[in-house]
């Protein structure tokens, strides 16, 4: 027969085919990192906003609270929490996505104690929850708690939901876990006006929590409250 | 299911890269005999055929059949018909019958036996060197048999030669979507006929010598897929097959999801058995890429297109699930949420660049193999009916053919 059975060609297409395979995990890849690079920009503006809210802030004992501006909050905050989960989805935990996220856990953590400190001297209405999560398999709670909280940011735009990974490995993450006494057979667990709740908080329990704590902080501040832009933090 | 799902997808993907760069290759080494030939042509010599019509209730389309035989552009005394009725209980005799004055005409009736009785019967009386079947549901262009029969004239070693199938006609989009299959199928058929590797010879107008079956015998019933089983012998026994690109024969295909499933059910099912029967020729290298190629491509298709069946109720399911858990934790909460368009989230993984060039490489084949079939370049609509239709459907009658199979029950024909 003239079709006589050719290795060769098997060879060369397996080749060829490698070849394929190769080009298209170095796109990948090359993709993969320029959305690393993307991060890391989103980051540097956080820090350099959270930098100048900072020195904004020690400028206002010398102003009033009138002269807050709208920028004082990092509204990329939000946008990089959600960036960050799907790139652990999709890119893998690799070693640059784990450190973008303990960077981002410090991010929130100056936000978080720079809101509030604002949030107290010029009385702007705000809530704040610290929210503590595992990524594990089997914390099911985790998941329904995160579709809970971000129901409830929706609502309630002064409301500002800060989210941790229980084993996110940053000594600040650690003393906040440390200072609220929070344990891992107790996840999902969440801080807010320093009260520790642990296990699954429906959306009307959380809800009322919340009004609540907007209650406290007029009676506290009878000051009228100046509007803040819509605080989004990162969705888990 | 992840890890494990993941590297098994990635298994697929490869292969399927891996058969669509084969096809590719083929085509680049032999793209210069590729030939289309237009008009008319003529032989040395005229060898003698006959052209046996089996047919089982086929009153809407045996005249059309046997008119397109009776139009062919070969000399009358060499093409003998042979219009064998087995055992129609509609009005196809009283059709045939009307044929009985013509002189290259042949008339057979006998009791309902199953279309390789039919052909066996014609086999039986068969008087020329050449014999060939045309499915009473297809009708054959007029240079068809002369340019298979050039074949034949120029390669005395070739046992078989297959045709360009058509479709016929096409009226909507389930025989739109066939009609660009078929296109696919001519494209491939070409290169599987260069790697020497073809495993059908369809009922529409296949021509083999008598030899073959002097040989080998006559048609098994097949698992009711007698031009596959007849073809998995030839090779078996390296009996050469090529296709004959320009030679085009119309078929009517099925109108309706309901009865392209009983079709398809029929030729997967005809194609897991007739391999399970002859499991013997696979991997050996003495069969050539029949066996190397065809057949494991064939299976690993199967077994690919259950596996990802299986993947998308699992990813599915696990969407179901996750929606239910949000509806238990907040209720009907729609929220108002901003779906700005982002490009970041762009899954670009791997798998996205090597589907994309599966794709471009299945649409080539289609725009290729449109181009032997109708000398048009290009794309068409029925090209995208294809996809969907295809790969919904697809999964259930493999399903039921691997069913059928395991409880040994066999599919009816229509």
């Amino acid at each position: 027969m003239s079709d006589t059975f050719d290795w060769k060609k098997y060879l060369i297409v397996l080749l060829i085919t490698m070849g394929l395979f190769f080009t298209a995990i170095y796109l990948s890849n090359y993709f993969g990192n320029q959305k690393i690079n993307q991060l890391k920009s989103i980051q540097d503006k956080i820090s350099i906003d959270i930098l100048s809210s900072e020195t904004q802030f020690s400028l206002l004992s010398e102003l009033s609270c009138k002269n807050i501006s709208n920028s004082i909050y990092s509204p990329e905050l939000g946008e990089l929490g959600s960036k960050l989960e799907w790139s652990q989805k999709n890119l893998g935990s690799t070693d640059e996505v784990a450190y973008l996220q303990k960077y981002y856990s410090l991010l929130q953590i100056k936000d978080y104690l720079l809101a509030k400190q604002i949030s107290v001297r010029c009385g702007i209405k705000s809530a704040f929850i610290l929210y503590f999560y595992t990524t594990a398999a089997n914390c099911s709670m985790c998941e329904q708690e995160s579709l809970v909280l971000s129901t409830l940011r929706t609502e309630y735009p002064e409301l500002r939901v800060y989210s941790f990974d229980y084993s996110t490995e940053l000594s600040a993450v650690k003393s906040m876990l440390q200072i609220y006494k929070i344990k891992d057979t107790a996840l999902p667990a969440m801080v807010i006006d320093d009260e520790v709740l642990t296990g699954f908080q429906s959306v009307e329990g959380l809800e009322t929590r919340i009004k609540d704590s907007f209650k406290l902080q007029s009676a506290a501040n009878p000051t009228p409250a100046v509007k803040t832009p819509a605080g989004n933090t990162k969705k888990q | 299911m992840t890890s494990i799902g993941t590297i098994i997808l990635d298994i697929f993907i490869f292969l399927s890269v891996y058969v669509q760069v084969f096809f590719f290759v083929t085509f680049l080494e032999n793209r210069n005999k590729i030939i289309t030939r237009k008009g008319k042509i003529e032989l040395k010599f005229y060898s003698p055929v006959t052209i046996a019509v089996p047919c089982w209730n086929e009153e809407t389309t045996i005249h059309n059949t046997i008119q397109s035989l009776l139009s062919m552009n070969y000399p009358k005394d060499k093409l003998k018909i042979f219009l064998i009725d087995d055992g129609s209980t509609d009005n196809t005799l009283s059709i045939i019958n009307k044929f009985t004055s013509y002189p290259n005409i042949k008339i057979f009736h006998k009791e309902n036996g199953g279309k390789f009785t039919a052909l066996n019967l014609g086999l039986k009386n068969l008087e020329t060197d050449f014999f060939g079947c045309l499915d009473a549901d297809s009708f054959a262009d007029p240079e068809s048999l002369v340019r298979i029969m050039s074949y034949f004239e120029k390669d005395p070693g070739l046992m078989a030669v297959v045709p360009s199938v058509i479709v016929h006609n096409s009226k909507n989009f389930v025989q739109g979507a066939q009609k660009a299959e078929y296109y696919m199928g001519v494209y491939f058929k070409k290169m599987l006929s260069f790697l020497g590797a073809i495993d059908v010879t369809p009922g529409p107008l296949t021509v083999f010598r008598k030899k073959v079956f002097d040989d080998l015998g006559g048609y098994r019933l097949g698992h009711n897929t007698e031009d596959m089983e007849i073809a998995y012998r030839m090779q078996q026994h390296r009996y050469k097959i090529e296709h004959c690109n320009d030679a085009y024969v119309y078929t009517n295909t099925p109108k309706t999801i309901p009865k392209l499933y009983r079709q398809r059910l029929r030729w997967i099912f005809g194609f897991i058995n007739n391999t399970i029967d002859y499991r013997g020729v696979l991997f050996k290298k003495k069969y050539g890429n029949f066996s190397v190629f065809t057949l494991p491509v064939r299976i690993a298709s199967v077994t690919a297109v259950f596996y990802l069946f299986v993947r998308i109720v699992y990813n599915f399911s696990s969407f179901v699930y996750s929606k239910i858990i949000m509806y238990e934790a907040v209720g009907f909460h729609p929220g108002v949420k901003n779906f700005v368009f982002d490009p970041f989230f762009i899954n670009i993984q791997t798998f996205f660049f090597l589907v994309i060039l599966t794709y471009t490489l299945i649409f080539f084949s289609m725009i290729f193999g449109r181009r032997m079939a109708e000398g048009k370049w290009g794309l068409s609509m029925d090209m995208l009916y294809y996809f969907p239709i295809f790969s919904l459907v697809a999964p259930f009658w493999l399903m039921q053919a691997m069913y059928n199979t395991i409880i040994n029950r066999k599919p009816a024909w229509r």
